[in-house]
């Protein structure tokens, strides 16, 4: 069970007041729908949600909390894999569902301007009459909101060429964790505010309006998919691409455990007998597209695959897709249980980090499945499990936390694209020494210094600016040696 | 409500922007993944509350989620097993109660509707005047009356219409109960294009309801009675294959062995039936009539039972493809329900309305002659939001454009310009 929430009756008087019923939840059994995001295990039943409609009731909202010092958590679509969305038994959980309008696509100067609450694919579609789309592509785009990917810095298969979303953003209208509404601009002067913003996961405030940029759609686009033996043949490809000067919009890798998912799942049709596929997309000019196809295919051939399909029309370019960006939830059709790590590593230690996941999996009887963005080293093995069996969910959190050791000892990274949220705050001090998370602090005072927005997210504790909810306590011992300053 | 069923949910979210009732109120509860949820809740002891009734209410049953989910969740037994659940312990408000009562107490029953014809011909240019009283005094009823189709001249199909050409198959054929009382003219186009096409059709008399307006209502038993009822009548045809032209009735025919896996003698005896789609048969039988150019164009709009709970969307696209001179054009965000889902624009009329409105705005948008679907339900409702514009809609059954086609008949036979 979860805790029970807190009674907000005064503040949810005031959000009727504010938002008028149907924007107001406070009903026990309606709350509990909004108990966890996609990272299922963490839950919390938020004391109330709401669900403004425009930048101004989001502000009310957040001066409201401030002004009682509550905390508040923000939620898009709630797909979010590393729990931060989870809401707090004590706060507001502001859901942007109902943001949702798409203002403005100005194809001239390339950009388009939407609500938070907006699809990532909406976007696209928006756009796709005037030969436009939006780049980046979490295998969620068709549900996660750009508010959410704004937060989380969310990237796809296409980041490897295009960017992550960091790269596509170029303003955005926010709401400061103290209820004021600011515009933060790329091309505004001095420090990159929007930078430090994007990425924040929910902690610096809440996106009310975002400006992304929109790229032209390519001339060309060739998906190839290559069958090899097994997972480490394809890594021998995927490095010899690199090496060979070639940036694909996309590499992809699945293994066999992933392969026999998405199979289950959608019935892609993948060569039969591959230990490992890889997916690479070409595009851009034609000539340009021609010449480097050749290259990639036969390298492919000469690093081992024993079968490359080619698609250059939409319809089978999907079918080659299909498999790839069901593989998440597909594991559902081949396990009760399982969870999503998200880890990167340099795409040169792929192959050994690969078969270091493999002992694991064989040393605690534990089943993984990895599907990953190959081209940027980043990992997502899915550990499978099943809950009804004793232990085997205990087996499953190590096998999971022990693959993001692996990959810090590889020199990578605890998340590529999925966030911190709460699941993984426990892994920073080991990416990172105390220093370095005071200073992460200081940032976050700034913009938030009563720790309202999102607490208990990325960060293992509260430091500096207090407990929750309260005020600061004590001096960082970066700002007593006057080597750094709060305001 | 099977916990096995629930546990499949893996709560990525995918199926939420295909869920209508999401896309209009944007919560969490409105959504299948929220609606899956409260179904945990309730297995794992909470009760059902009037809020959690609520929800599974505005459900319109329309299985876009079903099509949507990567991992397979069996939302469409789900919402089935809750709607039972939802019948045995919610208790509703009189009103509500009397309301339900009076539509379950005529819709499946041929006679009652029939029954109905002549006061409702008699009413029928006092209907309009009479909205707004209605309106004011419950919008469920206004919604029943503004929805009630002009009463056409009955059509009989005589019991047996034999092959024209060389016999290619003997089918049975399903006439349903609104199908035949309110779109006759649905019926006997069916008929016909499967006489032309080579087949010898068996259209027992008396049929009654084939169950699925009650088993999408959460009345099982009711359902299994009326499945009972309709495999006698046509084991006593003495077919083996039976064509089903409305959408909603061929997805619970198809799933009479599920509905009666309880009495293994009678799942049994449904399962040597074959119950099957007219444009899912004529796309296996394959042509074998000329057919005559029909110069139009025509929007092909996807009736949820057909699409989404039968997987049939190919088929009648290629259908209409193989008439000459008749173009076919989609309709964007195909996927979503026009918010007719059977009896759901009588029960929730509010959301079904300005489902209707979003989807009519959708088919005039794409400016075609003629919008065809598989569901006489939903192109009435379709084109009544089009009335509420003030736009003149011209619809039509599959089956009917087929029917001009083989008959050579022109566009203006369907009332296209
Ligand atoms: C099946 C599946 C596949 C996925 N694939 C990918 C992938 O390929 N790449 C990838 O990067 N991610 C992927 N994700 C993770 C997830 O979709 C992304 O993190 C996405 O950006 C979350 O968006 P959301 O709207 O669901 O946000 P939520 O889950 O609702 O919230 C995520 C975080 O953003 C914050 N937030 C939400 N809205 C706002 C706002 N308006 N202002 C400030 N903060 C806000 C929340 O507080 C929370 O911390 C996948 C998830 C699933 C379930
Ligand atoms: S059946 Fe339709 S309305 Fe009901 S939850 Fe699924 S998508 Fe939504
Ligand atoms: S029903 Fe399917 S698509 Fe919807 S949240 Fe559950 S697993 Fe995902």
């Amino acid at each position: 069970m979860t805790p029970a929430p807190a009674d907000l009756s005064g503040l949810s008087g005031r959000f009727l007041a504010m938002l008028g019923p149907h924007g107001v939840i406070t009903d026990p059994v309606r709350l509990r729908t909004y108990e966890c995001d996609g990272l299922t295990y963490h839950r919390a039943t938020p004391a109330v949600v709401v669900l403004p409609e425009t930048a101004e009731q989001v502000a009310a909202v957040v001066r409201a909390c401030h002004e009682t010092g509550t905390p508040f958590v923000a939620r898009g679509s709630g797909t979010g894999l590393s729990g931060g969305a989870l809401p707090r038994s004590d706060g507001v959980l502001i859901v942007t569902s109902r943001m949702r309008r798409i203002l403005e696509i100005d194809v001239e100067n390339r950009r388009a301007v939407v609500e938070p609450g907006v699809t990532n694919l909406a976007i696209t579609e928006a756009a796709r009459p005037y030969g436009y789309y939006y780049a980046p592509d979490p295998s969620s785009q068709q549900i996660c909101s750009i508010g959410g990917n704004v937060a989380e810095n969310s990237g796809g298969a296409h980041c490897l060429k295009y960017g992550f979303t960091v790269n596509h953003v170029l303003a955005v209208e926010l709401v400061t964790p103290e209820g004021e509404i600011v515009l933060l601009d790329a091309m505004d002067p001095g420090y990159d505010l929007l930078g430090a913003f994007i990425g924040s996961e929910g902690t610096l405030g809440i996106a009310t309006k975002i400006t992304v940029r929109l790229s032209r759609e390519p001339e060309t686009v060739t998906t190839l998919l290559a069958a090899f033996p097994d997972v480490e043949t394809g890594g021998v490809a995927v490095s010899a691409i690199i090496g060979a000067g070639i940036v694909p919009a996309a590499i992809e890798m699945m293994d066999a455990l992933a392969i026999e998912a998405a199979e289950a799942a959608v019935r892609c049709d993948y060569p039969p007998g591959a230990g490992a596929v890889l997916i690479v997309e070409l595009d851009g000019p034609h000539a340009e597209v021609a010449h480097e196809f050749a290259r990639v295919d036969a390298i492919c051939r000469e690093s081992g695959a024993f079968a490359v399909r080619v698609a250059d029309d939409p319809a089978r370019r999907a079918a080659i897709w299909k498999g790839r960006r069901s593989a998440f939830a597909a594991v559902g059709r081949i396990s009760p249980a399982y969870l999503v790590q998200d880890g990167v590593v340099p795409r040169t230690a792929l192959p050994a980090v690969l078969a270091g996941i493999e002992r694991l999996s064989a040393r605690y009887g534990i089943r993984v499945a990895n599907v990953f963005h190959a081209g940027d080293g980043n990992l997502h093995p899915l550990v499978l499990f099943d809950d009804a069996e004793e232990g085997a969910g205990e087996r499953a959190e190590l096998v999971s936390g022990e693959i993001l050791d692996l990959c810090l000892e590889h020199g990578g990274s605890i998340t590529g694209e999925h966030g911190v949220g709460v699941d993984k705050s426990r892994y920073m001090p080991k990416m990172f020494t105390a220093e370095d998370l005071d200073t992460m602090q200081l940032v976050r005072c700034a913009f938030d210094p009563r720790n309202l927005s999102n607490p208990g997210k990325i960060f293992p504790t509260p430091r500096l600016c207090g407990e929750v909810p309260g005020v600061r306590k004590g001096v960082h011992p970066l700002v007593a040696s006057g080597e750094a300053d709060l305001f | 409500m099977d916990p096995e069923l629930i546990k499949d949910c893996v709560h990525c979210g995918f199926c939420l922007p295909t869920c209508p009732t999401y896309a209009l109120w944007g919560e969490e509860m409105d959504s299948p993944r929220g609606r899956i949820h409260l179904m945990k809740q309730h297995v794992e002891g909470t009760p059902l509350t009037p809020e959690m009734a609520g929800h599974f209410d505005a459900c319109l049953g329309c299985m876009a989620c079903v099509t949507a989910c990567p991992s397979g969740v069996r939302y469409d037994t789900l919402i089935e097993q809750t709607r039972a659940e939802v019948e045995r312990t919610h208790r509703r408000g009189w009103d509500e109660r009397a309301f339900r009562a009076l539509v379950f107490g005529l819709f499946p029953h041929p006679r009652r509707l029939r029954a109905l014809r002549l006061p409702l011909k008699l009413t029928e240019r006092l209907r309009p005047r009479l909205a707004p009283l209605l309106e004011r005094l419950d919008p469920r009823l206004a919604a029943m009356a503004a929805l009630a189709p002009p009463v056409p001249r009955r059509t009989l199909i005589p019991p047996l219409v034999a092959a024209r050409g060389e016999r290619r198959a003997v089918v049975g054929m399903l006439t349903g109960c609104v199908q035949a009382e309110f779109f006759p003219r649905v019926n006997a186009a069916t008929a016909r294009v499967l006489a032309l096409e080579g087949c010898d059709v068996v259209v027992p008399p008396r049929q009654g309801c084939c169950g699925a307006l009650s088993v999408h209502s959460g009345r099982p038993e009711e359902a299994a009675r009326f499945a009972r009822r309709t495999i006698a009548t046509f084991e006593r045809a003495g077919v083996e294959t039976v064509i089903v032209n409305a959408a909603g009735c061929g997805s619970s025919t198809k799933e009479y062995a599920d509905l009666l896996a309880g009495d293994p003698a009678w799942a049994e005896r449904a399962r040597a039936l074959r119950f099957v789609d007219l444009a899912e048969f004529l796309a296996e039988l394959g042509p074998a009539a000329e057919r005559h150019p029909l110069p139009m164009t025509v929007a092909y709009h996807d009736a949820c039972h057909l699409a989404h709970a039968q997987g049939v969307r190919a088929q009648p696209r290629a259908l209409l493809a193989g008439v000459p001179e008749l173009r076919v054009r989609e309709i964007p965000d195909a996927a979503m329900c026009c918010g007719s889902a059977g009896t759901y624009n009588l029960f929730q009329p509010e959301a079904a309305r300005e489902l209707g409105d979003r989807k009519a705005e959708q088919v005039l948008g794409v400016g075609a002659d003629l919008l065809v679907s598989a569901n006489p339900g939903c192109t009435m409702q379709i084109a009544s939001a089009a009335r509420r514009r003030g736009e003149e809609l011209r619809v039509a059954h599959t089956a009917e454009v087929l029917d001009a086609s083989l008959r050579g008949l022109s566009p203006a036979a369907l009332g296209a310009p």
